[in-house]
């Protein structure tokens, strides 16, 4: 009995993995899915499988991002219908696999939700990443998992920008859900990061659980930070940095950054000014994995979306 | 006081990249080549009247091309005197050829040839503010410079560690030189670079260089009390029997807290079922290198260290005729 009239239908989120080791030298979520691997008694709810799973092994053995290529970039439909072979980079050919066990990415038979666990360099908190305004589903589920924290944060990264958006790994699922918490450095193991995490995701579970067992949540809104531009470092002809993230915004992620402040120091200690036309939020602020990327901070702006009620389909 | 007279320092070496992805020293000695770079001939010639040269040196340039910490063996491991002096084989690691090379060029170790004083740089994931790392306990050069550093930079925390390891066991780059230290300045993630921690770096380079300056100029440094850390022991993670995975992180309690003084019983690690594993020690020890990224593989969850004062004595630099008359002594002790 559905006390609103227009609550999204959803089918019982069954089908649930958690990835780790997607980047192999991000170290909260490669240490939680082999502990998971071993003995997956937390993370099991009822009416609802949840498979630990460790996506790019030979970059965990390395302890490094990647192999041949970033494994978060490699879930294109171009990759994914790529002729198998060999010769494919061993995170395309590793990006078919995942697809065939937890895909096929669009089709009816795909996981209901990917967790994919990550950590980030810069002082982001914890982070959960959504990549559509529209998956009510998950603006839920964020909802959820906000209040179910409270007084510690957590906040939500809507990533839907046409150029700035990239293929994930968890995108094979129906509802993908990126968590990115730091700050930690590569490599490296830190406990208050590692038990934020694995709190995270017991409250995402206990979510499932109760959506799966008919509870109906009602509408609500869900803040979040749009995507928005990404932010180079200051170069020179031969591509190297010639500055690095000032120390006013250094660590400041989610913060105001408004035009005439301070954005870049160079090696010899000039300031360069953010000149953008207004207020925007930076975030990734100093990520490791980003100078490759050339990006040293991406920028957002908040705003608020409406999640309608949700429940599931009577079957 | 005491006062001990010692030869100038004409040749000084400022290294990076020695671990390529330890990114302060690698873009602050891309810094300082691009500042002689475009250092006018006339500046250059200012410079020369100064009381010495300073040589730049990026280590390991294929690792900091990967940001990597190495290729094939950690560079940094490289300068013990058996293997700059074994036979190379066929296909030796990069490494290995690097060390030779660099051996060349500052060294070699051990002889009058090489330069007088290497400083390497490096950063750390642990929370070690700025380290001296140094073989020697009585090297009255490096113990002098790093007096000067905690003068002149009052709001840095700071502290010398010492290594007790003999000259021909020393295994890192700062160990070809007469004089050496590696500076060691953290908490920097690997492969990032922050701008707080590059300027320190900066300027702990520049008293390093305005004291050799001053030295060479004649200026006399007084002695004193300098706290120093001896090495004492590194303690690993716990690890699984079988996996070698480790099976607990740094507990939060001793995170973060490098040099607060560690008591038995004092926690150490959390497993990862939530279980906290104790101190197990006799003797409180100042635990330093605590969740330092590099040495997971190399087994080792923080260092121990043994507090203790060293008086330092008064210094300063050789007459032009100490110098000479030393060298006659020298030479005739080498005859005997």
């Amino acid at each position: 009995m559905s006390s609103y009239n227009n609550s999204a239908r959803f089918n019982e989120a069954r089908k649930v993995a958690i990835f780790g080791g997607t980047h192999g030298n991000e170290m909260s979520g490669v240490t939680l899915v082999n502990l998971w691997v071993k003995n997956s008694a937390e993370i099991q709810r009822k009416r609802v499988e949840t498979k630990p799973f460790i996506t790019n092994p030979r970059a965990v053995e390395k302890c490094s991002r990647y192999v041949d290529t970033d494994l978060n970039r490699a879930f294109s439909p171009e990759n994914l219908s790529a002729p198998e072979g060999d010769n494919l980079p061993y995170e395309v050919q590793r990006a078919q696999e995942i697809n065939r066990m937890f895909g096929p990415k669009g089709s009816p038979e795909a996981y209901d939700v990917i967790f994919d666990l990550h950590n980030t360099t810069s002082n982001m908190g914890c982070t959960l990443i959504l990549e559509s305004s529209k998956d009510h589903f998950n603006l839920q589920m964020m909802n959820y998992i906000k209040k179910a924290i409270a007084p510690a944060s957590c906040l939500v990264l809507l990533n839907e920008h046409p150029l700035l958006k990239y293929s994930t790994s968890r995108s094979v699922a129906k509802h993908p859900v990126g968590l990115e918490v730091g700050p930690q450095p590569q490599g490296v193991l830190r406990s208050n990061i590692f038990e934020a995490m694995r709190i995270i995701l017991k409250h995402a579970l206990d979510f499932i659980e109760l959506f799966n067992e008919g509870m109906e949540f009602p509408p609500c809104t869900v803040e979040v930070f749009r995507v928005s531009e990404r932010v180079d470092y200051p170069r020179d002809a031969n591509g190297n940095i010639i500055a690095m993230v000032h120390p006013n915004l250094q660590d400041c992620d989610w913060e105001p950054l408004n035009p005439g402040d301070p954005m870049f120091q160079t090696f010899d200690g000039k300031t360069i000014h953010y000149q953008g036309p207004g207020t925007v939020y930076p975030t990734f602020i100093n990520e490791a994995a980003y100078y490759e990327k050339q990006q040293a901070f991406v920028t957002t702006r908040r705003e608020t979306l409406l999640a309608s009620a949700i429940r599931k389909h009577e079957n | 006081m005491e006062l001990v007279c010692l030869p100038r320092l004409p040749r000084v070496a400022v290294c990076g990249g020695t671990h390529g992805n330890e990114l302060s020293g690698v873009y602050l000695v891309r810094e300082l080549l691009r500042v002689q770079r475009e250092t006018s001939e006339k500046e250059k010639e200012e410079e020369d009247k100064k009381s010495m040269s300073v040589l730049t040196v990026l280590a390991n340039p294929k690792a900091m091309q990967r940001c990597s910490r190495y290729i094939d063996t950690d560079l940094n491991r490289c300068f013990t005197h058996a293997i700059l002096n074994s036979p190379l084989s066929d296909k030796p690691p990069y490494e290995m050829v690097r060390s030779r090379d660099l051996n060349a060029l500052l060294g070699p170790k051990g002889s009058c040839e090489a330069v007088d004083l290497v400083c390497d740089l490096h950063n750390t994931t642990a929370n070690m503010g700025l380290c001296f790392i140094s073989y020697s306990d009585c090297d009255w050069i490096c113990l002098h410079i790093f007096r000067h550093l905690q003068r002149q930079m009052p709001e840095i925390s700071m502290r010398y560690i010492h290594f007790d390891v003999s000259n021909r066991e020393s295994y890192s780059l700062d160990s070809i030189g007469k004089h050496g230290f590696a500076i060691e300045i953290g908490p920097q993630p690997h492969g990032v670079v922050r701008s707080n921690i590059y300027t320190t770096m900066k300027s702990g380079v520049q008293h390093m260089l305005d004291w050799v300056h001053f030295f060479n100029s004649g200026t006399t440094f007084e002695g004193g009390l300098v706290e120093v850390f001896t090495m004492v022991k590194n303690i690993d993670y716990p690890r699984d029997c079988v996996t070698c995975s480790i099976t607990a992180a740094i507990h939060p309690k001793l995170q973060d807290r490098d040099f607060c003084l560690l008591h038995p019983g004092d926690p150490m690690f959390q497993t990862f079922s939530g279980e906290t594993l104790r101190y197990k020690g006799k003797e409180a020890l100042y635990p330093f290198f605590i969740n330092e990224c590099a040495y997971y593989e190399k087994g080792i969850a923080l260092s121990l260290a043994r507090k203790k004062h060293v008086m330092i004595p008064t210094v300063r630099v050789q007459t032009e005729q100490e110098e000479q008359a030393n060298k006659l002594g020298f030479a005739s002790e080498e005859e005997e």
